[in-house]
């Protein structure tokens, strides 16, 4: 079982990562999800960081351009 | 016997030229994926092309060693990864001039201190695409390639412990610390290191 503690803010903020990550065991979780119930400060920054993940995503990923696939099914081995 | 050889050895050659096109195929399909990778794990789009260039001349040549029905995603990402390390690509800075991470809620306070307060996506779209590809680059290579194998390309802790040869548990602590350490470089290219 875990606590939150005398600061649950702190251990929630501490507990952002694997939370979106899936990385926590289910009373991990439980204690998580009950605390971003009743605390908006927390779920706010929640929110904001998954948002965020898929905004870093969208930004930063640059298509390959076409003519490298070309270049590269050229490095084949020939039949 | 010997009459049946010849006819043996050609169905043998035949075989490993049809598992050898269907390897390329497999690894081409996945050129999109690589690229995406590669492009942030390296400065430059000209330094990605050749890396990718150089994963697929390798693994086309050693596809060998490739030992079908395991993950083939993870051993090609093993080339791109290597490829890079032996290129020299990799000039670390010293743990001292690493920046010092913050918590996990320290880009929402920045931005919120400094905007006010609005809805959660309402913050995000304050930071510019150029601001995000840039505060990832100052993200120092080890943290970073762990972010780009994960959020970019989708990989599992466990594959990409493989691919870079580390244990899963330092992959989870690359991964936590260099996401606190991006969000510091976003605080500070969006308002600034005093704010």
């Amino acid at each position: 079982m875990v606590y939150m503690g005398s600061d649950p803010c702190a251990k929630c903020e501490e507990m952002l990562q694997p939370f979106l990550d899936r990385e926590l065991s289910e009373d991990e979780y439980a204690i998580a999800e009950a605390h971003l119930d009743e605390c908006g400060y927390c779920r706010k920054r929640y929110k904001f960081e998954e948002t965020l993940r898929r905004y870093v995503r969208q930004a930063v990923v640059e298509e390959m351009p076409p003519e490298l696939k070309q270049k590269l099914a050229a490095l084949r081995t020939p039949l | 016997m010997s009459e049946v050889q010849p006819e043996t050895d050609a169905r043998g050659i035949a075989e490993e030229a049809r598992a050898r096109v269907r390897f390329e195929e497999e690894v081409l399909e996945l050129s999109d994926q690589v690229y995406r990778v590669a492009r942030r794990l390296v400065s430059t789009r000209e330094e990605a092309e050749d890396l990718v260039q150089e994963t697929y001349a390798r693994a086309f040549r050693s596809w060998r060693s490739y030992t079908p029905g395991t993950n083939l995603r993870a051993w090609l990402f093993r080339i791109l990864t290597n490829l890079n390390i032996d290129r020299g690509r990799r000039e670390q800075r010293s743990p001292a001039t690493q920046p010092l991470e913050e918590g996990d809620y320290f880009l929402y306070n920045r931005l919120e201190a400094d905007g006010g307060s609005e809805d959660e996506a309402r913050v995000v779209e304050r930071l510019s695409q150029d601001e995000i590809v840039q505060a990832l680059a100052e993200v120092p290579h080890d943290f970073r390639d762990v972010i780009v194998l994960v959020d970019i390309g989708d990989f599992t802790y466990q594959d990409a412990a493989q691919i870079l040869d580390i244990p899963i548990g330092t992959v989870m602590s690359r991964l936590h610390r260099g996401r606190r350490i991006l969000k510091k470089e976003l605080a500070e290219a969006t308002v600034g290191d005093s704010g």
